[in-house]
């Protein structure tokens, strides 16, 4: 017999119906609290993390005066007549980002639509897996495809571009985002379901006025999802910048010249021998901080954009 | 070209079928890939009236209604053999487009799927593209009038769609439908999601609009048949020698022969709920 008896009258074949759930209180709650401490561990983490660069960036601005950070043009906090211009990074940063958006975003959406609304089914089960594995390519591979190959081509066509540039990694970057736009989007548009295609064609309307009219804006939350990834992992993307647009921190929005991008330099500074005590080491805390405020704005913008705009179709 | 508005033996109901037919369909037989789902039909739906298509589930009442705005184009390997006629135009002849057709002939569906924009759009997102010029503010008034929720909603027209109970949505849905000025509507179960009370209130809608529409409604409910339709078919499926089911029309008649003095055998037990 159980240990607790039900308060409810017991029904007619009682026996034959013996669930093992005399542990079940216990295991409801122990697995319920493992639970909870995996979700603790993630969340500590971040936590961490941001305590970390919230910490360093503010012994930073204790030696160098947030007013120089972003005003100065120079960025050459490794020199003896140290310059801590922030803006020389992130121009870069910019820079080449832009660059790889502009390949990444309309190439990525496109090829989701046509995927998830034009290709067959067949072409699609083929596509879709292949998208996956060129997502998986690490980006050291791209970072020697954009120096020794993008780069060589592009300099027989444009002239004065220098074998580090912001032009060849911006390109390739953009190349190296576009599958988990293109991936990403596709399920976004792919999961609108067939009833509001069929309620748009049945008003008559073409395939072209279904999707922009009803499929993409019912789509839209994942797909801006999707380009707020592409930005971040621009922002952040380190391999490609670091191999083919140089270590060169220069104030200039000239794609043919080499710069050095905020993620590039703080590779070369934790790669470097720099003391981690010194200031130039915690510069890379503060540029760190720069980073995740970028990507932060970034997705509350894209948070509300998608609450405004969105037509949630669940 | 399609008009038939100067046929004079309209104004009469009971002579129905010496009235040309909207839409006629010849020796229709639908496959899915290789398999046929439907065989032979012949079937003319007269205008302005209500047609219902009855039959068990599974035996093509939705592949067939699908045939009459070309809805079966869009399944993949869908394919449809025979004539389709529209006010004796063949819908399946090469020159016809069939965005143009779904235009003319307006569908509303058994699950209600409205769009996720606001309630407004919806009615006017067919209608701008189409190129409606006229007022589109007045359309959308009118649409949900005509589909007798306007008082319910006009206070939210900003509001989505989806915000709606399943029965207003559905009459949104029909609203929409004849925002496009459709002159037939396709409706395939359009109740059967709804409660008793708005189905009623759909039913009381589509004696109201047949004035100006013709209608052809599949649905499950017997009573609907008998209650709302002027002409019945009744279609049933047989087993095929590859062990599938072929749907073919066993009876076509005035909804009052078919369920008070049908023909055939098939359509008394089916009418009478003796059915197996
Ligand atoms: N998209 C499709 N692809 C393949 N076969 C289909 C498709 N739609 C329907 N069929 C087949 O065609 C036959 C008729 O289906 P249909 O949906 O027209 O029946 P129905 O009479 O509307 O049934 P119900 O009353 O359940 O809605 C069924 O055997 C079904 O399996
Ligand atoms: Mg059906």
């Amino acid at each position: 017999m159980k240990s607790h008896p039900s308060p409810l009258a017991r029904s007619q074949d009682a026996q034959m119906w013996q669930p093992k759930r005399n542990l079940s209180k216990w295991s409801e709650q122990l697995v319920k609290y493992i639970f909870a401490a995996f979700a603790l561990i993630s969340v500590a983490t971040t936590l961490g993390i941001v305590f970390t660069l919230i910490f360093e960036t503010f012994e930073f601005f204790r030696e160098v005066p947030i007013f120089r950070f972003l005003t100065e043009t120079q960025w050459t906090p490794l020199f003896t007549n140290a310059k801590f211009g922030i803006w020389v990074l992130v121009s870069a940063t910019f820079m080449t980002s832009v660059i790889a958006l502009f390949v990444a975003l309309p190439v990525g959406l496109l090829a989701a639509i046509c995927l998830s609304e034009y290709a067959s089914p067949r072409v699609r089960q083929w596509l879709k897996p292949t998208l996956e594995i060129l997502a998986g390519v690490p980006t050291v591979v791209y970072g020697y495809f954009a120096l020794l190959f993008i780069t060589p081509i592009l300099q027989t066509f444009i002239p004065g571009l220098k074998t580090f540039n912001g032009l060849s990694a911006g390109l390739v970057m953009g190349i190296a985002i576009l599958p988990f736009v293109a991936s990403l989007s596709e399920d976004a548009i792919y999961a609108v379901p067939q009833s509001l295609r069929q309620g748009s064609y049945a008003l008559g309307t073409t395939k072209r006025e279904t999707i922009t009219g009803v499929v993409l804006p019912a789509a839209l939350s994942g797909i801006v999802a999707s380009f707020v990834l592409a930005v971040a992992r621009a922002v952040g993307e380190t391999m490609i910048v670091t191999i083919a647009a140089g270590s060169n921190p220069t104030l200039t929005f000239d794609p043919r010249v080499p710069v050095q991008t905020m993620t590039a330099f703080i590779v070369q500074v934790s790669l470097g021998d720099t003391p981690a005590t010194s200031l130039a080491f915690k510069t890379i805390f503060a540029v760190g901080m720069m980073l995740f405020l970028m990507t932060f704005v970034l997705n509350i913008f894209s948070f509300w954009f998608v609450r405004r705009f969105q037509e949630k179709y669940e | 070209m399609m008009s038939n508005m100067t046929n004079p033996t309209m104004i009469s109901d009971s002579h129905a079928h010496t009235q040309e037919p909207a839409l006629k369909m010849e020796g229709v037989s639908i496959y899915y890939g290789s398999t046929p789902a439907i065989r032979e039909v012949y079937l003319d739906i007269p205008p302005h009236q209500i047609t219902a298509f009855i039959g068990p589930s599974g035996c093509g009442k939705s592949t067939v209604l699908r045939c009459f705005n070309r809805t079966n184009d869009l399944i993949p390997g869908a394919q449809v053999k025979g004539n389709v006629f529209f006010h004796g135009v063949n819908l399946y002849s090469k020159k016809i487009d069939p965005v143009e057709v779904r235009r003319r002939i307006g569908m509303v569906f058994q699950k209600p799927n409205p769009f996720p924009k606001s309630i407004y759009e919806n009615i006017a997102f067919g209608a701008r593209i189409n190129g409606y010029q006229g007022n589109m503010d007045q359309l959308v008034e009118n649409s949900l009038r005509k589909a007798a929720i306007w008082d319910e909603v006009k206070d939210k027209l900003k509001e989505s769609g989806l915000s709606l109970s399943g029965g207003q949505q559905q009459r949104l849905c029909i609203a929409r439908a004849i925002a496009i000025q459709p002159e037939v509507i396709l409706m395939d179960e359009p109740c059967s999601a709804l409660d008793p009370i708005s189905t009623l209130r759909i039913e009381e809608l589509m004696q109201e609009l047949k004035a100006q529409y013709t209608i052809v409604i599949v649905t499950h409910n017997m009573q609907q048949a008998s209650r709302v339709s002027d002409k019945t078919a009744f279609f049933n499926a047989e087993a095929t020698e590859q062990g599938g089911k072929l749907g073919y029309l066993v009876e076509y008649n005035d909804t009052v022969n078919i369920f008070t003095n049908p023909k055939q055998e098939y359509t008394r037990d089916y009418v009478s709920g003796r059915f197996g």
